[in-house]
């Protein structure tokens, strides 16, 4: 790593990401002081046999731009990157999110199950793991079972939590105990040290170094949940980063070639995904939910009222896990969303074809649909997920009514769709749909958002390039998010209930910004949408009928922003929940007709297929 | 806001993943132990498939037993010591006292017994627990294909090499075994039924051209076929034998009597003319195959290994390196065309629209009747030769 040029000296910067299925190479330039999107590539991740050296796989992306833009970067006896730009060739910074190879795995423990334990959860998915399974003392299985499993998980690393300071200690090293006596292995080779961070009571750190010391590559951090109504994840956080690039990266094949390339630390691209979420939601200080629908993994964030939280399913994905999500889903949830005919054993083995040769894309319009309805499902499971993770910290004594308590035993997430104020996209499938309306109702389907809410999503894929980016080079990566990377979907506007089909819903009236006034009525089952422009606005005057509600209650009037886009403004008069007719026929009709009323697919091959 | 390079090259060549399907090719098997162990070959010494390469102990299962609580101070477990009858790395036998006490002439006496044979591995007098450690487990790796010790790993394994033909199927199930290549369909497009396996087959690595069903691999089983190799499987089928719905493609450790491959993908298949020649001209030779997939971390292919003699030129290996140009053969793995064997013509460089309406890289690829197609690149894969 040389020492790089002043940011403001700076003219080119090259980003990669290193996925699962592919590596994403995205060129930026600053022209005229502006630093832009210029050019990207891409080509399959080389983490596998026989190449095993991600680099390779760098570096054919890389040579993609070079193609595409004359532009030489590589340098040519193959040792990496050029860099500085001396005018001619050559990158003046080159920054690399990595998520090849499984990414992070880890295997969390507590001692609580829905208290610490639940912490140490947060505090690995915040940090951009995946993790394998929590352990805790009251998770309902015997000791010698929790001992098989550990032996058996060979995770990348253990994070520890355990008891508030100056509270239970016993217990704590009794699960320590257990975790020692498993004799865990890592997963990139037996003989390697597992790092493991102790984020427990800390009146018993030296006990724990005592007992854990020879075995791991200890960590001891800041007790994760110092008092039972504090939960402060980010010094874990921290060391996971630190142990992940220094225990963890350095194994992954070909990583420490890469590691040598750039001039920032390799993020797990969760973590670069999520820093981008974050600052959607500062910039426009608003609610936000995003995703990150990969190939292996389904990523949800979700920022509320300020509080971040990342959730990762790590078996929910669009080609590796592909079947997984089959599997979880059921295949009448995935066939209730296709408006043609097509036999149960073509999906199931296209979707397993799929997870054997994860790098094909659909080439014909039956399969883009095929994947657009699985997508639906991963999206839908993986905010199941989420809503399991993005709870009130339990243990805490909160002074309730019984109304209240009633309700919050039905549901603890304090995710509600009618407070999520924009939705956010990124991943292969969403960022690369043909047109960006297929992805805006995939998601849209999926999430089922309520009342009003503005749809971003990534152009082509660089969130989490410039997550990274940010991190060294804020005023860069924001300039590029906003002018090239978030793409202004629109707005989907979308009572709350349900109707017989035909029934009114709503009526929205739009004040366009050339004043024109749009008046639109809006029955049971239908969907539309109307044209507006990105970075245009109109005011949306929205009133629901009796049984329905767009945020202030049934029947009651409410006046918004809405935003355009790409799409434009769609008004969604298909119930919360959705609505789907039971009857096969007369389903495949329903969404036919919503396919067309957003223009979907190409019609004639659409028609084709019914 | 693009500015593609104005008269950009057309591409030569392209990085493309790919299956190996050679006919002869020195190949290297890496063995070894997951700890370090004993090595019992040299470099040099011709092994077979079954040969013990190393050796080693993995630690045994442990048992923790809350002693402090069993003789009633858990409250107070730092006094554990005193009662202890054994001490750490001490041999113990199952139902041996380990702890405990007598007083009042015995009339007041409890004891905590091991529940297993093994060692005394620790006394926690913070916990109050001791962890008794089972025998360790023998774990050892065989050289699992004939050849020569190429080189040692100090006390973890060998390389083992051996001039073979080498076949990568896309999936499959069940760990490695051996076997004689057996041809029991005439062409790779037909399909094996039950009736045709008997028990000649047994210990057999049979051919079953484009299909294996679950009746066949029941059949297959009973007999005693070692693997079975067809151009494809139903999905359903192969989760009904293992017993659960196949989630992510990792394998390898299932138990259903065989290992099994395919080598085309899920659903009817052909089996590509080429694989189906070579394991013909092999018929009668002993196979080396292994069921593991893993998809993801370290791909591993489930992968047939027929050890021969042939002399071949070694300087043609590895045409993968080379990526795909004009002339490179490369098999379609995804519909429209699914399956096709074609050859290269172009590598525009270009994004070019396809039926989906999204602009993706693409090759343009001569099919076997004569027709040049265009498909993704993402949707094709080198076969070497």
């Amino acid at each position: 790593m040389l020492t790089r040029k002043a940011n403001e000296e700076m003219q080119y910067i090259l980003a990669t990401d290193v996925g699962s299925t592919t590596t994403k190479a995205r060129f930026f330039h600053k022209k005229d002081g502006e630093w832009r999107f210029l050019v990207a590539g891409e080509a399959p991740t080389t983490v596998e046999a026989p190449y095993e050296d991600v680099t390779r796989g760098v570096m054919n992306a890389v040579s993609e731009v070079e193609a595409l833009t004359g532009h030489r970067i590589l340098a040519p006896d193959g040792s990496g990157i050029i860099s500085p730009y001396d005018g001619k060739m050559g990158v003046d910074l080159y920054c690399t999110t990595s998520s090849a190879g499984g990414g992070l795995q880890m295997m969390v423990a507590g001692l609580i199950k829905m208290m610490t334990a639940e912490s140490a959860a947060r505090a690995a998915l915040g940090a951009g793991a995946i993790v394998m399974d929590v352990i805790s003392r009251d998770d309902g299985r015997r000791s010698y079972q929790k001992i098989q499993l550990i032996r058996n998980l060979r995770p990348d690393m253990i994070l520890l939590a355990g008891g508030m300071d100056g509270g239970e200690q016993k217990n704590v090293l009794e699960i320590a105990e257990l975790i020692n006596t498993a004799e865990p292995k890592a997963r990139l080779g037996a003989s390697f040290e597992l790092p493991l961070v102790y984020a427990g009571n800390k009146d018993i750190r030296d006990e724990i170094q005592k007992l854990m010391g020879e075995r791991f590559a200890l960590n001891m951090v800041d007790n994760l949940r110092p008092k039972v109504e504090i939960e402060n994840t980010e010094s874990a956080r921290n060391a996971i980063h630190e142990l992940f690039m220094e225990h963890v990266m350095s194994h992954a094949p070909g990583y420490t070639g890469l590691m040598k390339w750039t001039d920032v630390p390799i993020m797990p691209t969760p973590a670069g995904e999520g820093i981008a979420m974050q600052l959607i939601a500062s910039t426009y200080k608003r609610n936000v939910l995003g995703v990150g629908l990969g190939g292996a993994t389904t990523n949800v964030y979700s920022v509320v009222d300020g509080r971040f939280v990342r959730s990762v399913s790590a078996n929910l994905g669009m080609s590796y896990s592909v079947t997984n999500v089959l599997k979880e889903a059921g295949i009448q949830n995935i066939m209730r969303w296709l408006p043609f005919k097509l036999d149960e054993e073509e999906v199931t083995g296209s979707l397993a074809n799929k997870m054997i040769r994860p790098t094909t894309i659909p080439q014909t319009l039956k399969d883009l649909i095929v994947e657009h309805s699985i997508a639906r499902e991963a999206l839908r499971l993986g905010l199941n997920h989420h809503k399991t993770l993005a709870t009130r910290l339990k243990g805490v004594r909160t002074e309730r009514s019984v109304g209240d308590m009633f309700e919050q035993a039905i549901e603890e997430t304090y995710i509600k769709m009618m407070n999520i104020d924009i939705i956010a996209g990124t991943g292969g499938l969403l960022s690369h749909a043909p047109w960006r309306g297929q992805s805006m109702l995939v998601m849209t389907d999926a999430f089922q958002p309520e009342g009003v809410t503005w749809v971003f999503q990534d152009s082509v894929f660089m969130m989490p390039h410039l997550g990274v980016l940010s991190t060294v080079y804020r005023d860069a990566a924001w300039n590029i998010f906003d002018k090239d990377c978030l793409v202004r979907v629109g707005t989907v506007i979308a009572p709350v209930g349900t109707a017989n089909l035909g029934d009114l819903a709503m009526t929205v009236e739009l004040t366009m910004p050339n004043g024109q006034i749009i008046s639109e009525e809006l029955n049971f089952g239908e969907i539309k949408y109307i044209e507006l422009p990105e970075r245009q606005e109109a005011k949306a005057v929205i009133t629901p009928t009796r049984r329905f509600d767009v945020g202030d209650g049934n029947g009651h009037k409410v006046e918004k922003t809405a935003m355009g886009g790409v799409v434009g403004i769609v008004l969604d008069a298909r119930g919360r929940p959705l609505y789907l007719p039971p009857e096969e026929s007369q389903r495949k009709e329903l969404l036919l007709k919503w396919f067309k009323a957003l223009n979907l697919y190409p019609e004639e091959e659409l028609k084709e297929l019914i | 806001m693009t500015t593609l390079k104005e008269n950009a090259p057309k591409e030569e060549h392209a990085y493309t993943p790919g299956l190996k399907v050679k006919r002869a090719m020195t190949l290297y098997k890496t063995r070894q132990i997951p700890i370090p162990g004993e090595v019992y070959v040299k470099e040099g010494d011709i092994v077979d498939y079954d040969t013990i390469i190393a050796r080693t102990y993995v630690s045994g299962d442990p048992e923790i037993i809350k002693v402090a609580a069993l003789l009633g101070f858990a409250s107070n477990p730092k006094d554990l010591p005193v009662y202890m009858l054994k001490k750490v790395g001490d041999k113990v036998s199952k139902d041996e006292r380990i702890a405990g006490y007598s007083t009042l002439f015995g009339l007041l006496k409890k004891w905590v017994t091991s529940p297993v044979d093994g060692t005394v591995d620790t006394i926690s007098n913070i916990t109050g627990q001791v962890v008794i450690r089972g025998a360790p487990i023998p774990v050892a790796v065989k050289a699992y294909i004939p050849g020569k010790v190429a080189q040692i790993l100090p006390n973890i394994g060998a390389i083992v090499a051996t001039n073979a033909a080498f076949i990568q199927g896309i999936f499959g199930i069940g760990g490695e075994t051996h076997g004689k290549v057996k041809i029991a369909v005439d062409s790779p497009g037909d399909e094996l039924t039950p009736d045709q396996i008997t028990t000649e087959d047994k210990g057999t690595v049979l051919i079953c051209g484009s299909l294996a069903t679950l009746e066949v691999f029941k059949k297959a089983a009973e007999v005693g076929v070692s693997c079975l190799v067809s151009g494809g499987v139903r999905y359903q089928d192969i989760s009904t034998l293992i017993g659960e719905a196949i989630g992510v493609a990792i394998t390898g450790q299932e138990e259903v009597g065989l290992t099994y491959i395919a080598t085309e993908g899920f659903g009817k298949m052909r089996m590509s003319q080429r694989t189906f020649d070579l394991l013909k001209q092999f018929e009668g030779h002993l196979a080396s195959v292994n069921g593991a997939t893993q998809i993801r971390a370290g791909v591993m292919r489930p992968e047939i290994i027929i050890a021969h003699e042939e002399s071949f030129d070694q300087t043609s290996d590895d045409s993968l390196a080379g990526g795909m140009i004009p002339g490179t053969y490369v098999r379609i793995i995804r519909e429209p065309f699914f399956g096709a064997i074609c050859k290269v013509v172009n590598l525009p460089v270009e994004l070019q629209q396809v039926e989906t309406r999204s602009y993706v890289r693409v090759v343009e690829v001569e099919l076997d009747d004569g027709r040049i197609v265009t498909v993704p690149r993402a949707n094709v894969e080198i076969i070497e030769e």
